[in-house]
């Protein structure tokens, strides 16, 4: 086949994929969040819909569709209806740039398992990461709402203080790194210390981990920081206003973020689509098995490269849901305090140690 | 008002989060296996299972009645007098000779007798006050109504079969 044509089609194939993927982990997402809330508090959780309550988020998904969209009238209209857009859209773009594995190779030609391999793909990240910031201040201001405007208060000073320490903790994986590509990223914790553990970000600079951990809560709103939706305070914060499927875009949005920071945090901390403990075994058994050639082993890698990700990243998740079932929300001084007093400091100490170490390997 | 101030002394360990968020995430988890795996819960499933009150619970009324099924409430107006939210409201009538084998006992009956469930507080009182053991609250719990007039239990109502205390 012609090259130009089956890039083409490889870009559209992945485009959907993504899409399809990152869309269809969003029910199984708010399913186990509804379920897990259940097992975390000793009920059984949404049972009645579909085998284990399964069907659940397609039932909500109806509901949402057949509700009266509503605007409110003294809303700014323009900005009100772009906010979830933007919510939807930022996370998804952000997304785009993740390696979910090295390549495939079908026939003769390779496809890379990344929609974008952008070179500077960390920053690429940040830029749509920061952009979300505006869905939430654009809801609350454009509805016009005192709530939605507390709200969206809250969410701008929440995700800009986090904003510093989750990017100096990743300023120090980049020094560390010596680059922006996270296939390098990848690539340079693709071995093991000592014969055992995997060289993982996370064990030269378990500090950075944490403090970025601790930073995407902050940054998708997720309980313990979930201070712009506050429920029991200001009703539902910034999206108090919207209803219908403009709210399923910001529902949505939060899981889609969540996944995008989950994969980045696996990507810089956890060795990303590098092999898990013991996948080397399993390629070499499957390669005598079948007695692959060099595209079979490559395809049979790359498959394996996909479940380590996907495993680690649903790892992540699964805490996000640990998490927020087990910690109260905080207040908002605390917040702050715990942004700008501890973490912003610290991550500037551990900017300095990351400097050190990177040098120390150097040489 | 004056600020009080509470001074709580914190361990270090207790002022730097992190351990005790840990602890507290640890407890959570074998909480989160015991429902996943052992299924264990605290809750029923309502309309599957049905939780088992006490024989003194009380719910929806009732008015008991004689081997003749004729009710054995003699409209003394004891229970309207009683009644603290002035739920209940009888109409007395004087009961036909003949088809009153009891005699005395039971001249006079309730032309009407209507218990409006939406005032009603549950408290027993007309329970209490009957002298003829004729108005009852049984164990039953489910009063659901979708509109206000059949929140209001009229005689017939009132009459249907109810073994023991339901």
């Amino acid at each position: 086949m012609d090259p130009v044509i089956f890039t083409t089609l490889a870009v559209v194939a992945k485009m959907l994929l993504l899409l399809a993927v990152t869309l269809g982990v969003v029910p199984i997402m708010v399913w186990f969040e509804r379920r897990g809330a259940g097992w975390f508090q000793g009920r059984p959780g949404p049972n009645r819909v579909g085998p284990f309550g399964l069907l659940q988020p397609l039932a909500d998904v109806i509901k949402f569709f057949f509700k009266e969209d509503w605007t409110p009238r003294n809303a700014d209209k323009f900005w009100y209806w772009v906010a979830p857009i933007i919510a939807l859209v930022a996370p998804l773009a952000a997304i785009s740039v993740i390696p979910f594995g090295s390549h495939i190779v079908i026939g003769d030609q390779v496809v890379q398992m990344q929609l974008a391999d952008v070179d500077a793909g960390v920053i690429f990240i940040l830029a749509f990461a920061g952009l979300e910031v505006y869905p939430v201040i654009l809801a609350g201001w454009a509805s016009n709402n005192k709530y939605t405007v507390l709200g969206a208060l809250r969410g701008s000073a929440q995700v800009v203080s986090y904003e510093i320490s989750m990017g100096l903790a990743l300023l120090s994986m980049l020094l560390f790194y010596g680059t922006f590509n996270m296939n390098e990223m990848v690539t340079w914790q693709d071995r093991s210390l000592w014969g055992m553990i995997p060289a993982w970000g996370a064990f030269f600079n378990p500090f950075a981990a944490m403090v970025f951990w601790i930073s995407i809560f902050a940054e998708t709103n997720r309980l313990p920081f979930d201070l712009p939706e506050g429920e029991s305070e200001i009703v539902a914060g910034y999206h108090l206003e919207y209803g219908a499927f403009k709210f399923a875009a910001f529902f949505m949005a939060e899981y889609v973020a969540m996944i995008m920071a989950a994969a980045l945090m696996v990507i810089v901390f956890f060795g990303g689509y590098g092999f898990l403990p013991g996948m080397q075994t399993m390629l070499e058994i499957a390669t005598q098995q079948f007695g692959l050639g060099s595209a079979g082993i490559q395809n049979v890698t790359a498959l394996l490269q996909f479940t380590s990700i996907a495993s680690k990243v649903a790892f992540v998740m699964f805490v996000f849901v640990w998490v927020r079932w087990t910690l109260p929300r905080f207040r908002f001084d605390q917040l702050m305090d715990l942004g700008w007093k501890w973490l912003f400091p610290l991550s500037l100490v551990n900017l300095v140690y990351s400097a050190w170490l990177t040098w120390f390997m150097a040489n | 008002m004056a600020t009080k101030n509470i001074s709580r002394p914190y361990t270090i360990a207790q002022k730097l989060y992190v351990f005790y968020i840990i602890k507290g995430m640890l407890i959570n988890l074998r909480r989160f296996f015991s429902g996943l795996i052992l299924q264990r819960n605290w809750t029923i499933q309502y309309p599957e299972e049905r939780r088992d009150y006490s024989q003194r619970f009380r719910g929806a009324h009732f008015i008991s009645v004689d081997k003749n099924k004729t009710e054995n409430c003699t409209a003394c107006f004891l229970c309207e007098t009683v009644c603290p939210a002035e739920c209940i409201h009888i109409v007395a009538e004087e009961r036909d000779d003949d088809k009153n084998p009891d005699g005395v006992w039971k001249e006079k009956k309730p032309l009407s007798f209507d218990i409006d469930l939406l005032r009603c507080c549950f408290c027993g009182f007309c329970e209490e006050a009957c002298p003829k053991d004729a108005i009852k609250l049984s164990r039953d719990y489910e009063m659901s109504v979708s509109n206000r007039d059949d929140a209001i239990f009229d005689l017939a109502h009132l009459k249907r079969e109810i073994n023991g205390r339901g």
